[in-house]
C-alpha cells in the first residue's frame, strides 16, 4: 500500500480566513491542526485569480497561457492532460467531489460532459477521475447536488440565493441585514447545504473503497465563495455586529480614493461604477456604495461558511481514521483563488493582482508514516506545484508537461530547488473589454505589467513591496528609485512566462 | 451596455446556393446545429428543443434568397432583444463565406448563444463539404 491523498479545495477563500494564518474571525482548528503538524505556506500564490483557469492549472500542472484557459468561460479540452489521470493509470482508484469547474456552468445546448453526468444519472468517470458527484454555489443547474436537492428536498430549491439574475448577470441584489450584495438568509438546513453534501457524499465514496486500495480524493467545497447565504441557523456563530473591519478596508472615502488613484484606471473606474471589466462581479453594482457594516456582514457570513468547511473536513478526517488509514494519508488543504471582501473597498474578483487575491490559505500535512518535520514556508509557490506534488507522493515521476515542481518541505529546501518566483496572468475579452496582466511574485515584491488592452495602454502597472507594504496600498510603478528593480522584475517575469498558446480557445459563456 | 453582439464566420468549399439551400431549410436546423435536438416550424413561427431541456419559440423574420440572408429572433421571455442572423456570401470560385451573427439582450445570452452558432457553422462545413466531395 501506498500513501492516500486528500486534497481539499475551498473556493476564493483568502489566506487570513484561517486560524492558522492569523485569521482571528472564523474558528478552523481542523486545518489548524493540520498546520501544526505540518507544512503551512505563507506565500501560495494562484496562476489565475478566477475559478476555471486555476483549477485548470491544478488539475495539469500548467500555467494558463500553456493549459490554454485563458478566462472563465472556455473549457479546458477533454484530453487536456490531468494528475488524476497519471493517478489512476498507476492503481490509484480516484475521485472528484464538489465544484469542478472546468468547463462552463452555463450550457445551454449541453456540450460539456461536466453538466451531463447528472442528467444522466453517471458518476464517471471524468478526467481521470473514476468517480465523480459535482456541486456548485446554489441547487441550480445540471449537477448532482442541485438534482440531489430536486429530488430529495424540493422545499429548499427556493431558499438559496439566485447567483445570477434574470439577466443572467452576477445577482447585485442585497440582503440580511445590511443589504450587502450577494447576502441572504438561507433557510437550508446545514445538513442540506452543500459544504456537508460534499462531506457526505467523499465519506461515501470512502466507504466503498477496500481498505488495501490506494486512493486521491478531490473533495472541492464550493464555499466561501458568494453567495454568502449559509444556513441561518448557523449565523449564531459570529455577530456581524461585532466583526472588526478588516486591515485591507479603508474606512476613510477620501483616504480610500487616494489609494485607488494610485492604482492603473480600471481600479478607480470600477469603484465608481464606470466599468466592470469582467464578469465576476455584478454588473450593477457600485463598490462606491459598500458600507462598513456590509464589509462586516459579509466577513461576518464567510466566517461562518468557513467554519462549516473546517467542521465537514474534520468528519471526512474521523471516517478515514476509522478505516484505519489515517497514518498513511497526505492531506492537502488550499482554494483557487482568493476574494477581495472589503479591501479597498471592493468586494469579488477580478483584474486586480493584490493578496486579497492572490495570497492563499496552502497547507500539507503529509501522510504521518513519513515522520515529517513540520515547517513554515515562506518562499513563493504556486498552485501549479500542486500535481507534481501529488506524483511526488505517489512515487510517480513528474512528467514533462507540467510546469511545476513538488512544494518544497522547508525553507531551506525551497532555496535549494530554486522556489524563487511565481507567475500569475489574467486575461479577459468580454462584450468589447479586454484586460491582460503578467505578474510575478519575487524577493517579497509583486510587480504586474499591463499589456495594451480596454482601459490600458501597456505602459501601466502596480509593484509592491510585500515587507513594507502588505496592504499594497502605496503602487511605486512609477517610482524613479526602482526602476533598476522593476526592470529586473520584468525581465525575469518575461524570462519564465510561458508562451501563449494560439490560436486561443473560444469563450463558450461567461462562467 | 446590455446589448451583446457576436459573430462568426466560416470558409465553406461549396457553392452559396447549396448553402443557402440548406441554410433557409428552416425546419431542419437541427441537423446541423449541435445541442439542437428538434425543430418545429409552423409558418414563419419556429420552436427549438435543446439538449438542456430549454425550449425556444423563434419568429422568422427575413428569408431572402436573393441576398441570401436568412434572420430570426427567439421570442423566449429572457430575451428583451435577439436577431440571429445568417449570411451566405458567394465569394465568386465555387466556395462561399457563412457569417452567423448574433445580437441579444441579455448580452449574456449572445455569448451563450453565439457559442453554440460556432459550433453550428463547423458541422454545416463538415456536411457541405462532404456532399460536395461525394458528387
Amino acid at each position: 500500500m501506498g500513501r492516500k491523498i486528500l486534497f481539499v479545495t475551498t473556493d476564493q477563500q483568502r489566506y487570513d480566513a484561517l486560524g492558522c494564518n492569523g485569521g482571528m474571525l472564523a474558528r478552523t482548528p481542523v486545518v489548524d491542526a493540520l498546520a501544526a503538524s505540518g507544512h503551512r505556506y505563507e506565500r501560495a500564490v494562484p496562476q489565475s485569480v478566477v475559478c476555471m483557469p486555476s483549477r485548470s492549472t491544478i488539475i495539469t500542472g500548467q500555467h494558463p497561457s500553456t493549459h490554454g484557459v485563458w478566462m472563465n468561460g472556455v473549457p479546458l479540452p477533454g484530453d487536456a492532460p490531468s494528475v488524476a489521470a497519471l493517478l489512476h493509470d498507476s492503481g490509484y482508484r480516484t475521485a472528484i467531489i464538489g465544484k469542478p469547474h472546468f468547463e462552463p456552468f452555463l450550457d445551454p445546448f449541453a456540450y460539456f460532459p461536466e453538466n451531463r453526468f447528472a442528467t444522466l444519472g453517471m458518476s464517471g468517470p471524468y478526467r481521470g477521475f473514476d468517480h465523480y458527484e459535482s456541486a456548485t454555489h446554489t441547487p441550480a443547474g445540471a449537477l448532482h447536488y442541485a438534482r440531489w436537492i430536486a429530488r430529495e428536498h424540493p422545499e429548499a430549491l427556493a431558499w438559496f440565493y439566485p447567483v445570477l439574475d434574470g439577466q443572467l448577470e452576477v445577482n447585485a441584489a442585497g440582503g440580511g441585514a445590511t443589504g450587502a450584495p450577494q447576502v441572504h438568509d438561507n433557510a437550508v438546513p446545514r445538513e442540506w447545504y452543500h459544504t456537508d453534501w460534499v462531506a457526505d457524499r467523499t465519506i461515501a465514496w470512502l466507504d466503498s473503497l477496500a481498505v488495501e486500495d490506494d486512493w486521491f480524493c478531490w473533495m472541492s467545497f464550493p464555499d466561501p465563495h458568494h453567495p454568502w447565504d449559509p444556513p441561518v441557523a448557523e449565523m449564531h456563530r459570529v455577530d456581524w455586529r461585532e466583526v472588526l473591519l478588516p486591515e485591507g478596508y479603508i474606512e476613510d472615502a477620501v483616504e480610500r480614493e487616494r489609494v485607488l488613484d494610485g492604482k492603473p484606471k480600471h481600479w478607480r473606474a470600477w469603484y465608481d461604477g464606470r466599468l466592470v471589466s469582467n464578469y465576476e462581479a455584478p454588473a450593477t453594482w457600485v463598490p462606491a456604495t459598500l458600507t462598513a457594516d456590509q464589509v462586516r456582514e459579509v466577513n461576518a457570513r464567510n466566517a461562518v461558511e468557513c467554519e462549516l468547511i473546517d467542521e465537514a473536513l474534520g468528519r471526512v478526517l474521523t471516517a478515514i481514521a476509522a478505516r484505519g488509514w489515517d497514518d498513511d494519508v497526505d492531506v492537502i488543504f488550499t482554494t483557487d483563488h482568493g476574494e477581495l471582501q472589503g479591501d479597498f473597498g471592493l468586494l469579488f474578483k477580478g483584474p486586480y493582482h493584490v493578496d486579497g487575491l492572490m495570497r492563499l490559505p496552502l497547507v500539507w500535512r503529509p501522510a504521518p508514516s513519513i515522520q515529517n518535520n513540520p515547517s513554515v514556508i515562506t518562499k513563493p509557490v504556486g498552485l501549479v506545484d500542486l500535481a507534481p506534488t501529488f506524483c511526488q507522493i505517489a512515487g510517480l515521476p513528474v512528467p514533462e508537461w507540467m510546469e511545476g515542481r513538488p512544494l518544497p518541505v522547508d525553507d531551506g529546501d525551497a532555496d535549494q530547488r530554486g522556489f524563487e518566483r511565481v507567475l500569475t496572468e489574467w486575461d479577459s475579452e468580454l462584450f468589447g473589454v479586454g484586460v491582460h496582466l503578467r505578474t510575478i511574485t519575487r524577493d517579497g515584491w509583486v510587480c504586474t505589467t499591463y499589456q495594451p488592452g480596454y482601459s490600458h495602454d501597456g505602459t501601466e502597472g502596480e509593484l509592491y513591496n510585500l515587507l513594507d507594504d502588505p496592504l499594497q496600498r502605496v503602487n511605486r510603478w512609477d517610482d524613479p528609485s526602482l526602476a533598476a528593480l522593476r526592470s529586473d522584475l520584468l525581465a525575469d517575469l518575461w524570462d519564465h512566462q510561458p508562451e501563449r498558446r494560439l490560436p486561443l480557445r473560444d469563450v463558450d459563456a461567461p462562467v | 451596455m446590455t446589448l451583446g453582439s457576436l459573430r462568426h464566420e466560416i470558409r465553406i468549399d461549396a457553392p452559396a446556393d447549396i448553402v443557402w439551400e440548406r441554410v433557409n431549410d428552416a425546419a431542419n436546423l437541427h441537423e446541423w446545429f449541435p445541442g439542437m435536438t428538434a425543430c418545429t416550424l409552423d409558418g414563419n413561427q419556429r420552436i427549438v428543443s435543446l439538449a438542456s431541456g430549454a425550449v425556444l419559440p423563434e419568429e422568422i423574420l427575413v428569408r431572402d434568397s436573393i441576398e441570401r440572408r436568412f434572420q430570426y429572433r427567439i421570442t423566449a421571455p429572457i430575451f428583451t432583444y435577439h436577431r440571429g442572423t445568417i449570411d451566405v456570401i458567394d465569394l465568386g470560385d465555387g466556395t462561399c463565406e457563412v457569417i452567423y451573427s448574433t445580437d441579444a439582450d441579455p448580452r449574456t445570452m449572445a455569448l451563450l448563444i453565439a457559442s453554440g452558432t460556432r459550433h453550428a457553422l463547423v458541422e454545416l462545413k463538415r456536411q457541405m463539404e462532404s456532399l460536395e466531395t461525394s458528387r
